[in-house]
């Protein structure tokens, strides 16, 4: 796959003496190999889960101790040397990707579970652990961590924070930012604060909403109290098969509409059940245009009410066949389809882009047609997962690598159908964040006011823009280049600021 | 039922005056809970025709209303829907609107088990200090394109904007609702309606008024006759918890002044600060009544993780929010001034200085 660097001139405009830099960096680090600088062990951190994009940083830090992480940010902080930190490298988005003339500041050793508080329900955590972690040690007590993304096995809390991670469940048990209680900050110029509280409300102004899906642009997390939730007593996973994507569609809406809220409810379209049937065989009615996988939670009268309800209201939208699975096997096999999707994707063709768009769940058949549309246009297939219940898209992009320009197309088409997705009222990103992915498509969701409100935001944290520089959200500069300047009223907004 | 009114435009226009001449402005609503805070100065600036509902999709979860908009109004369109707004406003005075709500950031009993206001704000357009129409986030349940802004402005009084709209996730309306009071001692209630909750009890309301447990089941028809029947206690009217919302008990009347400390779970003050309490959100939101040093009360809160305010009453030109202090106070003051540059959205409302 040819790398691109994807680092406007705007983006690297920082002036330090590099020696001087790793000479101090040298001097806050107790372990010697905390500090990676030779260009082959670089490597390993170039790119982190958007495998397109690469960079090498200057230095890679692995600090062990928030004193380093706060000298470390000091020596930046005084040199204006650009930091990314980075918890597992799992983003979808480029958000972890480094930048050209700064530290990768790796948070992989703060990997401890801090304290499981069962009665209390509060977990503190440091920011290398993993999601799933934090259930299984959260299990013995009958609790767990309620936002799960799919790559949950992998990534970190940390990063979980900065992309405000959700999941499948997350309809119903909410985001991150619902299931964060505190976090521990570092600033820019090394300062330590707790943002946020135990209690249900901190005094003043909400900051913990701007640190929660901040992209690491605001400060450096070391650590993290969520919330843990009982297990629900019981769950029941259905199946269903609908003839149209309009009919899944609209049957979605009427669970929603009737008052259930499911705990999970997915949709995968024909191509996406063709290949997750090849992969796991977990025998998905392949002829379907489209399957629903619907669970529910509570009590166990409560969720057999519910799949009887739900039964009906799906065979009312017309579906061809309904499921319910009767064991924990059956429950399992359901999901694994879904749960497999995207490597099932990988095994049917080279390469794969993931795309994350958020539509109203009205507009649902209209995206699909015109993505159809679109897909044919480019010439490139166009398999689709999604969150229903959430109207949370994941169009799969297939493409070969090899083949010179298919990267380049593949991205014009992800960026096209993001902006699809905005046009409908919808947004760029659910939850993989725009880190430096779909920089230029917030250019078309966000007028120059807007963006410029988002930067004075950051300058308050972050006056001289070193953290997580170029990322996020894109300069004026880089709208008009990308060819989404908005124009009010025949007006140039900020008419005085240079374009070019 | 209102009219639907787009004020917006006049609204945007006195807020570029008002950054052209330097004149403050109190953003007024309803005026229902004009007390919170500082004591408010500036020329006003009313929201109020500000009116309307501008989407809502119940099969989506969601509404976007204008913020002069009545919550009473909108509590009724939503009812007629079987759809709720789960936070629970409270609308002391029965006058509140949809942008007091999220400028106060206040929720109602049901914080601890629905959500608070900031946990069901999915967007909002506002215009900010340098007199600017923008919007961020949306009418969708996953968003994470730019800062959370929406999310900022709850609880943050009008000091970082005008709200123009608001965009909430709204939820279906309980099948069934029941109110039990039991007789319990505090320390005990509490931990007993956290193993009530685990054991599946829709638990939608959890109060203590040094007597006696309240509290308030919702959910499916089975799901509340089950729990009902592993708890036991006496059923009450429904009312109280209305009552509770909006400071109707007879022991909200009787505080002269009334303050709020937040607490983590499981957490509680000394038992002397506790003769004259009210707690609710399962013991996490204690009121207290009468004179109270300040000082004194919030070391007490902070000594376990939580905080005090001055919530109604008392001295509206000192202080009524903790000094945070240090890099807290820069990092607020910044806050402010990337909204407000000017200073002229409700000043000295949150903090003296700003």
């Amino acid at each position: 796959m040819s790398a691109h660097s994807v680092y406007l001139e705007d983006d690297c405009r920082f002036e330090y003496n590099r020696e001087d830099l790793v000479a101090r960096l040298g001097q806050v680090l107790a372990n010697p190999e905390a500090l990676i600088t030779n260009e082959e062990a670089l490597r390993a951190y170039e790119t982190d889960g958007l495998a397109a994009y690469r960079q090498l940083p200057v230095a890679a830090v692995l600090p062990d101790t928030v004193e380093e992480v706060q000298a470390i940010l000091r020596i930046c902080n005084e040199l204006e040397v650009p930091v990314v930190a980075r918890g597992a490298g799992t983003s979808l988005s480029a958000g972890a990707l480094p930048h050209p003339q700064g530290i990768l500041l790796s948070l992989s050793r703060f990997n401890r579970i801090l304290d499981v508080d069962a009665e209390r329900r509060v977990a503190r955590v440091q920011p290398g652990v993993r999601n799933l972690a934090v259930s299984e040690a959260a299990a013995p007590y009958g609790l767990y961590y309620a936002p799960d993304p799919s790559s949950q096995i992998a990534c970190s809390i940390g990063g979980n924070v900065a992309e405000n991670a959700g999941g499948v469940h997350c309809l119903k048990y909410g985001l991150t930012i619902h299931n964060v209680l505190e976090v521990t900050l570092v600033t820019i110029d090394g300062e330590v604060l707790k943002i946020g509280s135990e209690a249900p409300d901190a005094p003043g102004y909400d900051m913990l909403a701007a640190i929660i899906g901040s992209e690491g642009m605001l400060g450096v997390v070391v650590e993290v109290a969520v919330k843990l939730l009982p297990e629900p007593l019981t769950k029941k996973v259905m199946l269903a098969a609908f003839p149209t994507v309009e009919a899944g569609g609209e049957a979605v809406a009427g669970i929603i509409g009737d008052g259930i809220i499911p705990g999970g409810l997915e949709m995968m379209d024909n191509a996406a059940i063709r290949a997750a049937e090849d992969f796991v065989h977990a025998g998905y009615p392949v002829d379907a245009a489209t399957i629903l996988i619907c669970e529910l939670d509570g009590s166990e009268a409560e969720v057999a009410a519910q799949c009887a309800q739900v039964s009906k209201l799906m065979e009312s939208y017309g579906a061809t066949e309904i499921r319910i699975a009767e064991t924990p096997e059956q429950a399992q096999a359901f999901w694994a389809g879904r749960k497999a999707a995207f490597p099932a994707v990988g095994r049917i063709s080279p390469d794969y882009y993931c795309m994350d768009g958020t539509i109203p769940r009205k507009h649902l058949s209209t995206v699909l047609n015109r993505m159809q549309a679109l897909s044919e246009e480019y010439g490139l297939r166009v398999v689709n997962v999604f969150h229903a219940g959430d109207g949370n898209l994941h169009p799969l992009v297939l493409y070969d690598g090899n083949v010179p320009g298919e990267l380049e197309r593949t991205e014009e088409l992800g960026g096209r159908i993001l902006e699809l997705c905005v046009e409908v009222g919808g947004t760029v990103t659910g939850e993989h964040g725009v880190g430096m992915e779909k920089i230029n498509q917030m250019c078309a969701q966000f007028s120059p006011p807007e963006l410029e409100q988002f930067f004075a935001l950051k300058r308050a944290f972050d006056p001289k823009g070193l953290l997580n520089p170029g990322k996020a959200i894109p300069t004026l500069n880089r709208c008009a280049e990308f060819g989404a300047m908005h124009v009010h009223k025949g007006e140039l907004p900020f008419p005085d600021i240079e374009r070019f | 039922m209102s009219q639907s009114n787009d004020h917006s435009q006049s609204i945007q226009e006195r807020v570029a005056a008002a950054v052209r001449s330097g004149a403050a402005l109190e953003i007024q609503g309803s005026g229902s809970k004009r007390f919170l805070g500082r004591t408010p100065t500036g020329e006003p600036l009313a929201t109020t025709e500000h009116t309307g509902i501008v989407n809502y999709e119940p099969t989506e979860l969601v509404l976007t209303a204008r913020t002069g908009t009545r919550l009473a109004e909108l509590e009724q369109i939503l009812a007629d829907a079987g759809q709720m707004l789960p936070f629970e406003p409270p609308q002391f005075g029965g006058e509140g609107t949809l942008g007091g709500a999220i400028a106060t950031g206040l929720s109602g009993p049901a914080r601890p088990f629905a959500g608070a206001a900031r946990d069901l704000v999915l967007g909002c357009r506002l215009v900010n200090g340098r007199g600017e129409d923008v919007h961020f986030g949306g009418e969708v349940m996953k968003n994470v394109a730019g800062y959370d802004v929406s999310r900022l402005q709850a609880g943050a009084l009008g000091t970082l904007g005008v709200l123009l709209e608001v965009s909430l996730k709204v939820l279906p309306r309980p099948e069934k609702e029941l109110a039990l009071a039991l007789e319990l001692d505090r320390d005990d209630a509490f931990r007993q309606v956290s193993d009530w909750q685990a054991k599946g009890a829709p638990v939608t309301g959890s109060a203590h008024d040094g007597q006696r447990l309240h509290l308030r089941l919702s959910g499916s028809a089975l799901g509340v006759d089950a729990a009902r029947e592993m708890i036991g206690g006496e059923a009450e009217d429904l009312q109280f918890w209305q009552d509770l919302r909006d400071h109707r008990l007879p022991w909200f009347q009787d505080q002269a002044q009334l303050w709020r400390v937040a607490l983590p779970p499981g957490r509680q003050l000394p038992e002397q600060l506790l003769h004259n309490a009210l707690l609710d959100w399962n013991g996490q939101q204690v009121w207290l009544g009468g004179e109270q040093d300040f000082s004194a009360l919030h070391q007490a809160a902070r000594a376990v993780g939580g905080h005090a305010r001055s919530f109604r009453g008392g001295d509206r030109e000192a202080d009524v929010l903790p000094s945070n202090g240090g890099i807290f106070q820069h990092l607020h003051r910044n806050i402010k001034k990337a909204f407000d540059p000017e200073g002229i959205l409700n000043p000295g409302r949150l903090y003296a200085d700003f």
